[in-house]
């Protein structure tokens, strides 16, 4: 059975839950069953959240990551609450200015806020997480399935500068 | 042709299930984790010529689509814990005058304000009992996107054939979930439509129940003139004393949907057949159950799925026939075992039953399923 699980996570408002739908949203278009869940306090901006993918080519029952395969940080709160349960050769990808306690797995670190703000607009490094993403799962969703559901679920008029993020993204790993 | 999927999310399903149910009126004061669908239909509802409200509260919130109802539309609301609470004496209110709707509950943790965003099914007595005086309520718990878009649609149908409110009772997890989902096409699901009176206005009783029980009150505006009250009331709609005409109703008012009941109790099993244990679960608990269930007969447990989908009423027949050769039969719920009461009430007083209950905020995970599994299985 082909099974993956992506635990992306950050501060409320850093648009995570936006890239974890994205990528759900290129899964299904790539025949994959998927599931997009989320966890966040009552607060609108601030405070450690979640956001999960799994992707699976079986139905999946239990729609919450249970042992990440990749898990991405972009804050120290969000990296302390909830990376924990990694897979056996799991990766975990950080923006590499957060202070963070050295973790046993793989640790792929990445100038994130720096090359969102390459942008002109820092508010798209969950566009540049989710290309690093594309990058460490080019083997299994193609990266045109990706930047067409960019196209369709970032807010209009923001297209052109979230598929720059993207690419930069991806150029970056 | 296999159907595309489409990423969808639970509250988005609502939506959609609600529109092809012929859905025109919404009125709602926005909550979370509800608060998708009262800004989809926001967007959705004017484009197609229907009427948005955002009211000032969900009293009136369920006011207003009574009152679209009765002059016709096919009307639904949706909140929260909280806001379920204050709608609870005007559902008795739809009820009593047969005003059919739909109220959407994306159940949160409990009481008071609890957790906006956290997972919880602890509004199931609430949904059956919210409201005061004797009565039947339809309430139905889905447990996957897909799933969310066909059972608004056969709440909204259920609605219009017994003339009562229906409750489609959510949780968050199901509510936020997003997945994949190929809702059915135009023309595949049945759509019941608002029946109309054959009478003239002059020989029209309005509360004159037919042979199924339910009456056919006409849509204000459409000629017949009539009183609508929440008092006892007799088949011209006026408020009477007469105990036999009071007896009556509140019995027709139960015995309408015992009498249908069939038709809309339902349920899924899952391995069941040979099963020594039975494990009973709904909503995203039952997705849980499900992966345990599945983890169990890897190490080689006879355990089998019944996923509860009516809730109310209680499908009592079947969860005795389907349990009556189980050793053990769990209840897994988030809740603190609301409905593992009424699973105990109607088995067997012999028969051995384990509760296991979740309150944390977090969605039950498998594995303390699978624990209780293994504790029945000893």
């Amino acid at each position: 059975m082909f099974k993956k699980e992506i635990r992306f996570s950050g501060s409320g408002g850093q648009g995570i839950i936006l890239a974890a739908v994205i990528l759900a949203d290129a899964a299904v278009q790539a025949g994959f069953y998927a599931v997009q869940t989320q966890s966040y306090g009552p607060e609108a901006r601030g405070g450690a959240s979640k956001a999960e993918v799994i992707f699976s080519d079986q139905p999946v029952d239990y729609p919450k990551v249970s042992t990440p395969d990749i898990f991405l940080a972009l804050s120290a709160e969000a990296y302390a609450k909830y990376c924990h349960d990694l897979k056996h050769n799991g990766i975990i990808v950080l923006e590499e200015t957060l202070l963070t306690p050295h973790c046993a797995a793989d640790t792929l670190k990445f100038p994130v806020f720096a090359t969102a703000r390459k942008t002109g607009k820092e508010i798209t490094a969950n566009m540049v997480l989710l290309g690093i993403l594309s990058s460490l799962l080019i083997d299994f969703l193609p990266k045109a399935l990706l930047e067409q559901a960019i196209n369709e679920r970032v807010p209009s008029g923001t297209t052109e500068i979230n598929l720059l993020a993207f690419n930069y993204g991806y150029a970056l790993s | 042709m296999i159907k595309q999927r489409k990423l969808m999310q639970g509250n988005e399903a609502c939506v959609f299930g609600a529109l092809y149910a012929g859905l025109n009126f919404f009125a709602g004061y926005p909550i979370t984790p509800s608060t998708e669908i009262a800004e989809t239909l926001a967007r959705k509802l004017p484009a197609i010529g229907g009427n948005f409200i955002q009211m000032e509260d969900e009293i009136a919130s369920i006011a207003a689509c009574i009152g679209a109802s009765l002059a016709g539309a096919k009307a639904m609301t949706a909140t929260s814990g909280p806001g379920f609470s204050l709608m609870q004496e005007n559902i008795g209110y739809a009820i009593m005058t047969e005003i059919p709707c739909v109220v959407v509950n994306v159940q949160r943790l409990g009481p008071s304000t609890g957790g906006p965003t956290a997972p919880a099914q602890g509004d199931v007595m609430q949904a059956r009992w919210g409201t005061h005086g004797d009565h039947e309520m339809v309430v139905l718990t889905p447990a996957g996107v897909e799933e969310v878009f066909t059972l608004t649609v056969k709440a909204f149908n259920i609605a219009e054939t017994l003339r009562t409110p229906v409750i489609l009772l959510m949780d968050e997890v199901i509510a936020h979930l997003r997945e994949g989902a190929s809702p059915p096409e135009a023309g595949e699901l049945l759509v019941v439509a608002r029946k109309e009176p054959k009478e003239s206005p002059a020989e029209y009783l309005p509360f004159k129940p037919q042979d199924d029980l339910v009456p056919v009150p006409a849509s204000f505006g459409t000629g017949y003139r009539y009183h609508v009250t929440g008092l006892y009331h007799d088949e011209a709609g006026f408020p009477t004393g007469n105990p036999e005409k009071i007896d009556r109703l509140v019995r027709r008012l139960k015995h309408k949907i015992i009498l249908h009941q069939e038709k809309f109790l339902f349920y899924e099993e899952y391995l069941t057949n040979d099963a020594d244990i039975i494990l009973i679960s709904y909503g995203a608990s039952a997705r849980s159950a499900k992966a345990a269930v599945n983890d169990a007969r890897a190490v080689g447990i006879s355990v089998g799925l019944l996923r509860l989908i009516t809730l109310w009423p209680f499908p009592s027949t079947a969860v005795s026939r389907i349990c009556a050769n189980a050793s053990v039969v769990i209840t897994a719920e988030m809740n603190l075992g609301q409905i593992y009461a009424e699973v105990c009430r109607v088995l067997d007083s012999a028969q051995r039953t384990l509760s296991v209950t979740h309150v944390d905020g977090t969605l039950i995970a498998p594995q303390k399923i699978l624990a209780a599994i293994k504790e029945a299985a000893k």
